[in-house]
Parts: C-alpha cells; sequence; structure tokens
C-alpha cells in the first residue's frame, strides 16, 4: 500500500498547484498551498513504513509549520484586504513589471 | 478490507481535492478541504501512523480550518466567480506547467515493486516501538531524543508566528 499512497500523494500534489495556478482569489490559493503541504505529509508517512519513525516526526514539524505559515499568511491576507477592499490578486500590481 | 478503505478514502481525497480546486465560493473550498484532510486522516490510520492521524484532525481538520473560516467570514467577500479564474496566457502556462509536472510524477512511479504495509523494513520497527511504547509514546521517543533541538525551535518559531500575526493583523492607531 506504500506506492498506492504514493501516487494519492502525487496526485494530490498535482491538484494542489493547479489550483495555486489557475485560481486569483488569495484564500483558495492559500487553501491550495496547505494541500500541497498535505501531500507531501502522505509522502512523509508512506516512506515512514520504509525509513522508520522519522518520517512522522517530520510530518509533525510540517503541521507545525503550516500552522505558523497559515496564521501570518491570513493577517497578510486580512492587511491587504482592508487595503484594497478585496482579496483578488490581479489587484495587487504595485511589484509588477 | 484494507485495501478497500484505502481506495475509497483516496477516492474521497482526490474527489475533495478537486472540489477545493473548482469551487464557487471559499467556503465551499474549506468545507470540501476538511472532507479532504478528515480522509487523509484515515488513509495515516491504515498506514499504522495513529498519532499523525489524531493530530491531522485536532491540529489541521479543528484549528487551521476554523482559522482560515473566522477570515473568510470576517472578509465579507462577493461571489465574483468568474473573476476569479485565470484567463488567457497565463491559463494555458498554467495547463503545461500541471501537466509536465504529472507526467514527470506517473513516470517515477512506473514498474515500481509492490511494497507490503506490514512487510516494509521500517514498518517492523515501527509495529515494534507501538507495540513497546503506544502511538504517542513511539513519535515522543525519537522527538525528546534526537529531534529536541528542532522541537525546542518550532516553540520559537510559533511564538515568531503569533506575534507577527498580530502585528500584521492589528488596525494601525492614528
Amino acid at each position: 500500500m506504500i506506492t498506492p499512497a504514493m501516487v494519492l500523494s502525487a496526485i494530490l500534489f498535482v491538484v494542489g498547484t493547479f489550483g495555486v495556478l489557475v485560481r486569483r482569489n488569495a484564500i483558495i490559493m492559500f487553501l491550495c498551498i496547505e494541500l500541497q503541504l498535505n501531500a507531501v505529509n502522505l509522502a512523509f508517512v508512506a516512506l515512514s513504513r520504509i525509513w522508520g519513525i522519522d518520517g512522522q516526526v517530520f510530518v509533525f514539524f510540517v503541521m507545525t509549520v503550516a500552522a505558523a505559515e497559515a496564521a501570518v499568511g491570513l493577517a497578510i491576507i486580512i492587511s491587504i484586504f482592508r487595503h484594497y477592499e478585496t482579496v483578488n490578486v490581479d489587484n495587487f500590481n504595485l511589484l509588477k513589471w | 478490507m484494507v485495501d478497500i478503505l484505502f481506495y475509497v478514502f483516496a477516492a474521497v481525497a482526490i474527489g475533495s481535492a478537486l472540489g477545493v480546486v473548482m469551487g464557487r465560493t471559499p467556503v465551499g473550498s474549506l468545507l470540501f478541504m476538511v472532507a479532504t484532510l478528515a480522509s487523509l486522516a484515515g488513509v495515516y490510520v491504515l498506514l499504522e501512523a495513529h498519532f499523525i492521524a489524531a493530530v491531522q484532525i485536532i491540529v489541521y481538520a479543528g484549528a487551521i480550518m476554523v482559522l482560515f473560516l473566522f477570515v473568510i467570514m470576517l472578509l465579507n467577500l462577493g461571489h465574483e466567480y468568474r473573476r476569479d479564474l485565470q484567463g488567457g496566457v497565463a491559463a494555458v502556462l498554467s495547463f503545461i506547467v500541471v501537466g509536465v509536472l504529472a507526467g514527470l510524477l506517473s513516470r517515477q512511479f512506473r514498474g515500481e515493486g509492490a511494497l507490503d504495509v506490514i512487510s516494509a523494513p521500517g514498518g517492523q520497527a515501527i509495529d515494534a516501538a507501538l507495540i513497546e511504547h503506544g502511538a504517542v509514546g513511539a513519535i515522543g521517543q525519537s522527538l525528546f531524543t534526537d529531534y529536541v533541538v528542532p522541537f525546542e525551535i518550532t516553540g520559537v518559531l510559533l511564538l515568531v508566528a503569533i506575534v507577527g500575526a498580530l502585528v500584521l493583523a492589528k488596525r494601525r492607531v492614528p
């Protein structure tokens, strides 16, 4: 069941990448990044059946970093929304060339 | 039985991941995301990672997704689905990037030997640790000996994240 789990992880990662590339709502892009993190977590857990418990410890760290990233990212989205009254990333073109 | 359960969970995970990407409203996407996380927790249980499955439900589906939900409801977004999708050259480029990525990943899994959860080499060590220490102890043993420095740094990271989120989201006092 390790190989099917890795395939599932790959599919979820591709779906997450697709979401980040195609959507323009900042919150949904953020959710898709979380989807990618979860795909990597699944790969870690599946491979921990081969390499030992270290994979699960790394999943623990990835979850912590995801929580910190979600808190800071959502704070940035809130502060951008106060300024522009939208979360559509097309409107944030100040640094675009 | 385990295989059937795995494929059920995998189908739910992929279906609701597509729901996240295609969801018309942010709240709908978020609820699909919760379904994805829950079915991934089921997959973790099938892979004998019980503690990770519990943390997935409690921390991810319980805490992080609720934080997202609060922010979505706080922002009071309109429904502008049409403008939400990438158009023109960017959409074509996205499809090309995703296609290349999918092709590379599928090449990676071609002709892989079947690996069994029970007989895999690291699996036996994990199962021995599970019997000896329990689901939490098996991870805790490694977390507080080999990975104690990263664990402490994680605490600092969380503190910095809390302070940073407060400073960023706080309304400016004129």
